[in-house]
């Protein structure tokens, strides 16, 4: 996978938290991940298909994602309801289409799915392609999230 | 900006309709209805006087897109401001928005006062 896919994804991670949660986020060293198991609680799946074909993932922990989107709504979330999953999965399409608009100016057009929501601890993420994943490890004074990028060109 | 205008915000998704009308009710606005999806958008101008459209594009079903076309193509709604929210900021969907006569456009993410500048921007005289 060509490492140039995964910043446009830092960026907009960065981007999006930052606009819809006021939430400043520390990008920890991005890793090839070697299985499927979530690295948070709840996670949002996107693919992507296009020129390139891929998938984006972000996995929250509770504690982190009861944080973020209690700033997004301007009310405490204290549980991880219909609501707060919805959200994680607007945060994942956000994401998505910050990096597409991004890896355009690359000279790649790409569609996104509707993302889906998966929800457990230690839950599978099923991505697009057995190619390789690229991790992305997050920080925040709110606790921590992670992104995963697949791409197969 | 004319603050008694009835809103109708569309999103399949509920967490950014509460967004969306966070941000509005933070301008001032407060008369909104809600649908989710486009056809159930037009049920909902069929039975409502609707002054501003605020909807998401990439919904199941009759997407944003198709839901804007569907307005202008209707005598009685044609007129309606309508402002797309998207994450689809490509050139090509931008195009492919103004080609079907939207208004305006908010590129997700997006803050308070950005909702507000392109409200102000699309209601200018309302």
């Amino acid at each position: 996978m060509d490492v140039s896919y995964v910043n446009p994804f830092i960026d907009a991670t960065l981007c999006v938290l930052k606009t819809m949660a006021s939430t400043e986020a520390e990008v920890g060293k991005p890793y090839i991940k070697k299985d499927t198991t979530a690295m948070g609680d709840v996670t949002s799946l996107i693919g992507l298909s296009g020129q390139i074909n891929g998938s984006v993932s972000v996995s929250f922990t509770t504690e982190s994602i009861l944080c973020v989107v209690s700033r997004m709504f301007g009310e405490e979330m204290t549980e991880l309801n219909d609501e707060v999953k919805d959200a994680v999965g607007e945060i994942a399409n956000m994401i998505s289409g910050q990096a597409r608009q991004k890896i355009e100016t690359m000279g790649h057009s790409l569609k996104a799915a509707i993302p889906s929501v998966i929800v457990g601890t230690k839950h599978s993420i099923a991505h697009a392609s057995s190619y390789p994943v690229v991790a992305i490890p997050f920080s925040t004074v709110d606790g921590n999230f992670t992104i995963e990028v697949c791409f197969l060109e | 900006m004319n603050l008694e205008l009835k809103i109708l915000v569309v999103d399949d998704f509920s967490t950014m309709r509460r967004i969306v009308k966070n941000a509005l009710k933070q301008i001032g606005f407060s008369n909104f209805i809600e649908a989710d999806s486009g056809l159930a958008a037009l049920e909902q101008i069929k039975n409502n006087k609707v002054d501003l459209i605020i909807s998401d594009w990439n919904m199941p079903g009759m997407d944003g897109l198709a839901f804007l076309k569907e307005i202008r193509g209707n005598e009685a709604t044609k007129g309606i401001p309508f402002v797309m929210v998207t994450a689809e900021a490509q050139k090509i969907n931008v195009l492919e928005a103004v080609r079907a006569g939207v208004s305006n456009y908010i590129i997700k993410p997006f803050s308070g006062d950005d909702v507000k500048r392109k409200l102000e921007e699309t209601l200018k005289g309302a």
